[in-house]
């Protein structure tokens, strides 16, 4: 222990001056440099490119260079411009009017006019995603006014639309390649047209994805890169010797393994940020199915939250690549709530209170043994497991651990077959976007996603339903306090960590994160010094 | 070996292997279909969000809202056309997924193959001849480290000291990406991405090759027709070519024939440890997806594989040894 920690603060220390130097220098204003390839990896291999179609994290990613939406966030998701100039909220909270920038053009040479962004929100997005359509069926209305304006009105007031036009919710797609076929299977799908800094080039599968500079791109002098280069390399310590021997200069998300980041914090030409992951905000935490028992009783659970050192977790499982975790929000999201916090580590406490709950222990010092299933996303969901069995063993619970397969994990999440597991998702900026799918009794559904926990709560529901609702910020914030409130003392949910996946590069790439939504971002302005 | 009898011999193994081959087909569709989750669940899942309808959709574009009896029907009709379906989840014909990958898993395994049979033998004839030296200790000791030692870790060491200690070799991949190159420089560039992953699976079966052939080559040896050949004076080498090397081929083939049935599908862990993009990584991530098709597509053409080189090996063994018959 004394070893790792040692090496943790090495790393730590060594950071340090670097990120500032490069962050003075691009106050200092680096004179962009045109030219060059970013070779970078893309893990796993996405099935299919065409952003909406498929929404998977690496999709995103790469789609990120190829569409864009309407506008961007900054790490405090403030929106900024991106296709739409600028836009205004009529006072009633119903309309919203955004105009276009001039001259955009999709990689097929065709112009994008409102027309395409009233049919990518109001068909395109309608049709293939989930998350889009819960949002969207909110517009009564979507009106081309002209060519470069693009006005939605709601039926009622929704507070959080706004966080609703990033490229990774809401691309804007050509509407002329997609209109009067089947969307999932239009030729466009394989081909992926946008509007974005990079059009596509090649795909061979297995191997690798080229995207390449679009020269009639809007913003003029850009982008800087002549290239990128996705290349799919399927195992993990293959992803950290190619990062490591320079023949890629960028990994993200999952691409390197938590316990291998402070080995490429201690290289002098690599950077490694956390940051740029504001937009989705992810929270993890293990799962607890209520119908088991003895998780229905509140106790319980307030004594296994009791049990486990969170701080431990994200410093020596995440190797501080994540923040502890304090309730159901993530501290990134709207209207999160310092003040409320889920119980802090305590055994002691743990353990009076599984006593006060009637689970004394037996000769063997096991008040109850519950199973555990295995999050199948990498290695260190398993070192996970292993942890919270030895943090559930010193209260006297024994916990079992089972490995599963993605396609296993799916299924039994999803039909409430568990007793405990791990799962983590995004909170998308907002509570009524990504917090309130796992609380409201309304969303016990055998869906993956919903509240497959089963808990329910009426006033939890009214809370998050009047948060949902209401056109005042100040009234949002109001419920979603007093939604916080209960819940930590509730703990329907073990809330571990604030999650964060690193972005590791070569110090020569500059401007890759430079929004709440990081490595999805265009990378119209990354550039090789 | 009468060629008379050949075509009938032929035939009748075909038919055979037709029915072996669609008796795979269909146990291949049960056991799949038997795992838990399905392809639109695993969708839903890595999308991050979902509702009943986008499930809902999924399943009735993957077909999988028809009873499986109907699936396998459907199935089946289109393997008896030669048309192996269509993966919804790739949005791509699967004899094209296949047809894909096959070349780069072929050259990888065929490398690996005919490094793994000449150095194999040829260290097994060595240290058969020169049994009981120091000759034959070396490479006794070291066919029993490539025979023990897992492929993984072979790998990544080898990747630790060519790629990244001498940086001679690229670490992953199949050739290098986005750099314009001349036929010729072009054959090199994948010539050397092939070399460490060709060695990584060809050790283990060099090791198997050596002790095969040393152990047959030695029993052989010791026979009276060797000793005759010697006694009439004919030379050591042309003994050990003619007389003991041919006789000990038989177990060897053997071993050669079940080796390239495995040509397809044997290479998943090399494939993934250097991303090289070949047929068994396809196959072992449509298996985490549950890309049914895809998985019984390169199921069938595996079966197909090994029935062909039985078939080649029976009538190998009729080439090499005379003795052996058709029939």
């Amino acid at each position: 222990m004394t070893t790792l920690s040692r090496r943790g603060l090495m790393a730590a220390a060594a950071t340090l001056p670097v990120l500032w130097r490069v962050e003075d220098a691009i106050a200092q204003g680096v004179q962009p440099k045109r030219g060059g390839t970013l070779t970078t990896i893309v893990n796993p291999e996405p099935p299919v490119l065409h952003i909406g179609v498929n929404n998977q994290a690496p999709t995103l990613i790469v789609g990120g260079k190829m569409f864009q939406g309407l506008l961007r966030y900054d790490a405090q998701l403030k929106p900024l411009p991106e296709l739409a100039k600028s836009w205004e909220v009529s006072a009633d909270g119903l309309e919203y009017t955004f105009h276009l920038q001039e001259n955009v053009k999709f990689h097929d040479g065709k112009p994008m006019t409102s027309e395409d962004v009233v049919f990518s929100i109001m068909k395109f997005h309608m049709e293939v995603s989930p998350r889009a359509r819960g949002v969207f069926a909110r517009i009564k209305e979507g009106v081309a006014v002209n060519p470069t304006t693009a006005k939605f009105v709601l039926s009622e007031p929704f507070e959080p639309f706004l966080l609703m036009f990033d490229v990774t919710v809401s691309a804007i797609v050509p509407k002329h390649l997609f209109e009067g076929q089947d969307f999932r299977q239009a030729p466009a799908v394989a081909r992926p047209v946008g509007t974005g800094p990079f059009k596509f080039a090649e795909w061979q599968r297995g191997n690798f994805i080229k995207l390449e500079r679009f020269d009639e791109y809007w913003k003029p002098g850009q982008p800087y890169l002549d290239a990128i280069i996705y290349r799919v390399v399927p195992d993990s310590q293959s992803r950290r010797l190619a990062l490591e021997s320079g023949q890629v200069i960028l990994t993200q998300s999952n691409d390197i393994e938590p316990f291998d980041v402070p080995q490429m914090r201690a290289r002098p030409n690599l950077e490694v940020k956390t940051t740029g992951w504001e937009y989705m905000g992810p929270l993890m935490w293990v799962e607890f199915n209520h119908r088991v028992k003895p998780l229905d009783d509140v106790r319980v659970r307030r004594a296994l939250t009791m049990a486990v050192n969170r701080d431990f977790i994200a410093q020596r499982l995440w190797f501080g690549i994540g923040k502890p975790a304090t309730g159901p929000f993530n501290s990134s999201t709207r209207f999160y709530d310092a003040s409320a916090k889920a119980p802090g580590f305590d055994v002691n406490a743990a353990k009076a209170l599984l006593d006060e709950a009637g689970l004394k222990p037996n000769a063997q010092g096991v008040r109850f043994t519950i199973k555990h299933m295995s999050l199948p996303y990498g290695e260190v969901f398993t070192r996970l497991g292993e942890f919270l069995r030895q943090a559930f063993r010193q209260v006297g619970v024994d916990l079992q651990l089972e490995s599963v397969d993605v396609g296993t994990w799916s299924q039994r999440t999803a039909n409430w077959d568990f007793d405990t597991t791990i799962n983590y998702l995004y909170q998308y900026g907002d509570p009524t976007l990504g917090v309130e799918r796992s609380y409201v009794s309304t969303n016990i559904k055998k869906i993956l996603f919903s509240n497959v926990s089963g808990y329910a709560n009426p006033q939890v529901d009214e809370l998050f339903a009047k948060g949902r609702d209401a056109a005042d910020p100040k009234v949002r914030q109001e419920a979603f306090s007093a939604v916080q409130k209960i819940l930590v003392s509730d703990v329907p949910l073990l809330w571990l960590m604030e999650m964060s996946f690193p972005t590791i590069y070569d110090k020569k790439l500059n401007n890759v994160i430079t929004t709440g939504a990081g490595v999805h971002a265009s990378f119209d302005d990354v550039f090789l010094a | 070996m009468e060629l008379s009898r050949l075509p009938a011999y032929l035939a009748g193994r075909l038919v055979k292997a037709a029915i072996v081959i669609l008796a795979i087909v269909v146990c291949n569709f049960f056991l799949i279909h038997a795992a838990p989750g399905d392809p639109a669940s695993i969708i839903a899942g890595q999308s991050g969000s979902a509702d009943a309808r986008f499930l809902e959709q999924l399943r009735a574009q993957f077909g999988l809202d028809q009873p499986l009896y109907v699936q396998l029907w459907m199935y089946l009709k289109g393997v008896l056309t030669l048309d192996l379906g269509f993966s919804h989840r790739q949005q791509a014909s699967v004899a094209a997924l296949v047809w894909d990958r096959l070349p780069a898993t072929l050259l990888l395994t065929g490398a690996a193959f005919i490094f793994a049979i000449v150095l194999g033998v040829t260290m097994g004839a060595l240290a058969a001849r020169r049994v009981g030296t120091w000759w034959d200790s070396i490479i006794t000791v070291l066919a029993l480290a490539f025979y023990a030692t897992p492929l993984f870790w072979v790998g990544l060491m080898l990747v630790l000291l060519f790629s990244v200690t001498l940086e001679w070799l690229p670490s992953f991949g199949m050739m290098s990406v986005g750099v314009e190159m001349s036929g010729i420089g072009k054959v090199l560039d994948v010539g050397k991405h092939l070399l460490l992953p060709a060695l990584t699976l060809g050790l283990f079966y060099v090791a198997v090759y050596a002790r095969l052939s040393r152990a047959t080559m030695l029993e052989v040896a010791d026979q009276d027709f060797v000793k005759t050949a010697r006694a009439k004076g004919v030379p050591e080498g042309r003994i050990l070519r003619r007389h003991i090397l041919r006789n000990a081929m038989l177990p060897v083939i053997t071993f050669a024939g079940i080796q390239a049935g495995q040509l397809i599908g044997g290479s998943i862990l090399v494939e993934t440890v250097f991303a090289w993009p070949g047929i068994g990584r396809l196959a072992f991530e449509a298996l985490l997806a549950r890309d049914y098709q895809v998985l019984m597509g390169v199921f069938f053409c595996t079966s197909v594989m090994v029935v062909l080189f039985n078939l080649i090996t029976d009538l190998l063994y009729a080439v090499v040894d005379p003795r052996v018959e058709v029939s």
